[in-house]
């Protein structure tokens, strides 16, 4: 090669390499962090689709600060150390932001990289445990356990004297469990049969027998979506005629779907539905099925109002990196009606809580009815 | 005691279905030596291949034989041309491990093909529930259980009392007598396979209402066969039926009575104390092996 075409190769090769720094600036890089195989099957699909189809939204209007968001999604296998290793590498990767993963024993253990790499990380967990850190990275986009379960003792505390509670031997489980324990310790309720179950678990007669046995006026079903289907299940088939009460994956849409006529009569708070009687949602939910075919759940919302939420922190702070829009969150107030994206008006304190209005909801007839709606805790 | 008989018939379908899927392994070890480590697959490819053919408007049973039919054909002839053949003349070991590949490709080709998420399956039972002396016994507990029992032995009678069955056990036992004798050595072996298949799509459609159509549904289900085949003795029929049913009950019994944490490390007990006791299972033959 003469010194001639050597120069133009040089010249050449920075145009290309300008261009391309050029590209980056336009986009804000974001991760999707999901489980898209294992036990979190189904929570993190409708996650990752919710994500995706926000992106997809925000981009064709214009995009944040007129930057497009350019997304990836990694599957965590659900298990914690490969969502360890992929937020660590998003992190190398120089994103703004981390969506996921949505289970809480999974973001327990990634969100030190996020932290590491001062990233605004979005998780769907709603174990007590995760903002309770002190990790000012970790922003949630559903209720923890610490803002629904109060909602729930104080319905449980109406309807039953003694409990029985099936929970997943989890962080999510295990969290539920003892958050409900503490909060119904001074109430009229008891809890009279502590029953643990596995992650992934086909078999639920055992479960169901021994909640049968404590003659427990109510069970208390805290299992992950495939788990609480199996469950209603069961507890049809041993002829239960009590009232079972849980929280949102009790009557998730594909709970729903997987277990059949089993699921009515399941009464359950959920932060996010989208049968709640909200103009926007009910948008939401069309949305989604056009895109996708099905019926979104929670885990499809929260990754949807995620996107927007970092979009209303992005224009807050009118920078993209991920140490100012972790400052931009804290204590950010926003709106549906300035932000239409986020659905419910919704409120981040300074440990990434969220706070908003709640529903109590009821299968009838294989369809989640909203019963009540419930406001805000900090609203009382 | 009524707990006690709860947990006994519950455990007795799900045994049941365990049985069907040892038997699979038996049959296969007995015929031509190899362990199918893909048999968990083999029973969700048929639950996936009958999803096909409801979703294209097929009713259930009209569904269940076609994928009989598809099973025998893919489970069955594929998998025989396919893996076992062309890796016969090297021994178990290299067939062994292909099928461990073979399940992994098949479990990532329903995900990636399909979904990844669970999908509801109608129930070949009515969900009607009965209450005999206080035990709640559903009609999918009793259907399971008998339509499972009724294969296994409809199998049973079919290799003992059938010219053919006598001919596939004649060259499970001895391939160069049988052949000396005229029996059709390749056709014996595949009809093994076919079985096979077909009974995979049985267990299919007994056990996906419960387990839910998933790409990973055959993995644990396949573990626990393994385990119930040894249990019984691999080289007996009777013994998938007998390991099987061992292994149902004796799980939901240490759930209901023990813990449910520790109800998946039932098999693998039972399983420990066969091996050190009564090597070739509770119903097998001592094969001697000259060196």
């Amino acid at each position: 090669m003469n010194k001639r075409s050597a120069l133009k190769a040089v010249v050449a090769a920075g145009v290309l390499a300008l261009a391309g720094m050029a590209q980056a600036d336009q986009t804000i890089k974001i991760a999707n962090i999901v489980e898209l195989s294992g036990p979190g099957t189904t929570a993190g699909t409708l996650f990752k689709n919710g994500v995706e189809l926000a992106v997809k939204e925000i981009n064709e209007n214009g995009g944040i600060l007129g930057k497009k968001l350019e997304s990836y999604t990694v599957d965590t296998q659900s298990n914690p150390g490969i969502a360890k290793g992929l937020t660590q590498k998003a992190v190398d990767d120089g994103v703004s932001a981390i969506f996921g993963p949505v289970y809480s024993g999974s973001i327990m253990v990634s969100m030190a990289e996020s932290k590491r790499g001062e990233i605004a990380n979005f998780t769907g967990g709603e174990a007590a445990a995760i903002t309770e850190q002190g990790n000012p990275y970790v922003f949630r986009t559903a209720f923890g356990q610490a803002t629904s379960f109060p909602k729930l003792a104080k319905y449980i505390n109406t309807k039953a004297k003694t409990l029985a509670v099936i929970y997943v031997n989890n962080d999510f489980g295990k969290g539920g469990r003892d958050t409900l324990a503490k909060l119904l310790d001074n109430g009229p309720t008891k809890i009279v049969a502590d029953i643990s179950t596995d992650a992934g678990q086909v078999d639920f007669s055992a479960a169901v027998l021994k909640a049968k046995q404590s003659n427990a006026e109510a069970i208390f079903a805290y299992t992950n979506e495939e788990e609480s289907a199996r469950l209603l299940r069961e507890l049809k088939k041993q002829g239960w005629t009590k009232p079972v009460i849980g929280e949102t994956t009790l009557t998730g849409q594909k709970v729903i779907e997987l277990a059949g006529d089993a699921a009515n009569g399941a009464v359950a708070h959920v932060g996010l539905t989208v049968d709640a009687p909200i103009p926007e949602m009910l948008k939401f939910k069309a949305k989604y099925y056009q895109a996708y075919g099905s019926i979104s759940d929670h885990n499809g919302i929260k990754g949807y109002t995620s996107v927007y939420a970092l979009k209303a922190a992005i224009e807050k702070a009118g920078k993209t990196d991920g140490k100012s829009i972790a400052k931009a969150l804290h204590g950010l107030t926003i709106s549906a009606k300035k932000y239409p994206g986020i659905i419910l008006d919704v409120t981040f304190d300074d440990k990434g809580d969220i706070d908003r209005d709640s529903f109590l909801v009821e299968v009838k007839n294989g369809r989640q009815v909203v019963v009540a709606t419930l406001p805000p805790l900090g609203k009382k | 005691m009524t707990d006690f008989f709860q947990l006994f018939f519950s455990g007795l379908a799900t045994g049941s279905i365990y049985a069907l899927a040892a038997l699979g392994f038996t049959l296969l070890w007995q015929a031509s030596g190899t362990i199918n480590f893909a048999q968990g697959e083999f029973v969700m490819l048929p639950a996936f291949m009958m999803l096909g053919f409801m979703s294209a408007g097929c009713p259930l049973l009209l569904s269940f034989v076609a994928s009989c039919v598809l099973s025998v054909v893919v489970l069955g002839w594929l998998f025989k041309r396919g893996v076992v053949d062309p890796l016969f003349k090297y021994g178990m070991m290299p067939i062994v491990v292909a099928t461990i590949g073979l399940s992994i490709a098949m479990r990532n080709a329903v995900r990636a093909g399909y979904s990844a998420e669970p999908q509801p399956f109608p129930n070949l039972f009515p969900d009607q529930v009965y209450d005999l002396f206080g035990v709640t016994v559903s009609a999918t507990d009793i259907g399971t259980f008998a339509f499972a029992i009724a294969l296994v032995l409809v199998t049973q009678a079919f290799l003992n009392k059938t010219v053919t069955g006598r001919a596939m056990q004649a060259v499970a036992q001895n391939t160069e007598s049988a052949s000396v004798l005229g029996i059709n050595v390749p056709r014996m072996i595949f009809y093994t396979f076919a079985i096979n298949a077909l009974l995979a799509a049985a267990a299919a459609i007994l056990v996906t209402p419960t387990y839910l159509a998933k790409f990973d549904m055959g993995g644990s289900l396949g573990n626990k066969a393994f385990f119930a085949a040894i249990i019984g003795g691999f080289n007996n029929s009777r013994g998938a039926l007998l390991g099987g049913l061992i292994v149902g009950v004796c799980e939901n019994l240490a759930a209901a009575y023990i813990s449910p944490a520790y109800k998946d490390a039932v098999a693998l007990i039972i399983f420990m104390v066969v091996i050190l006791f009564k090597p070739q299972g509770l119903l097998g033959k001592k094969v001697e092996r000259k060196v």
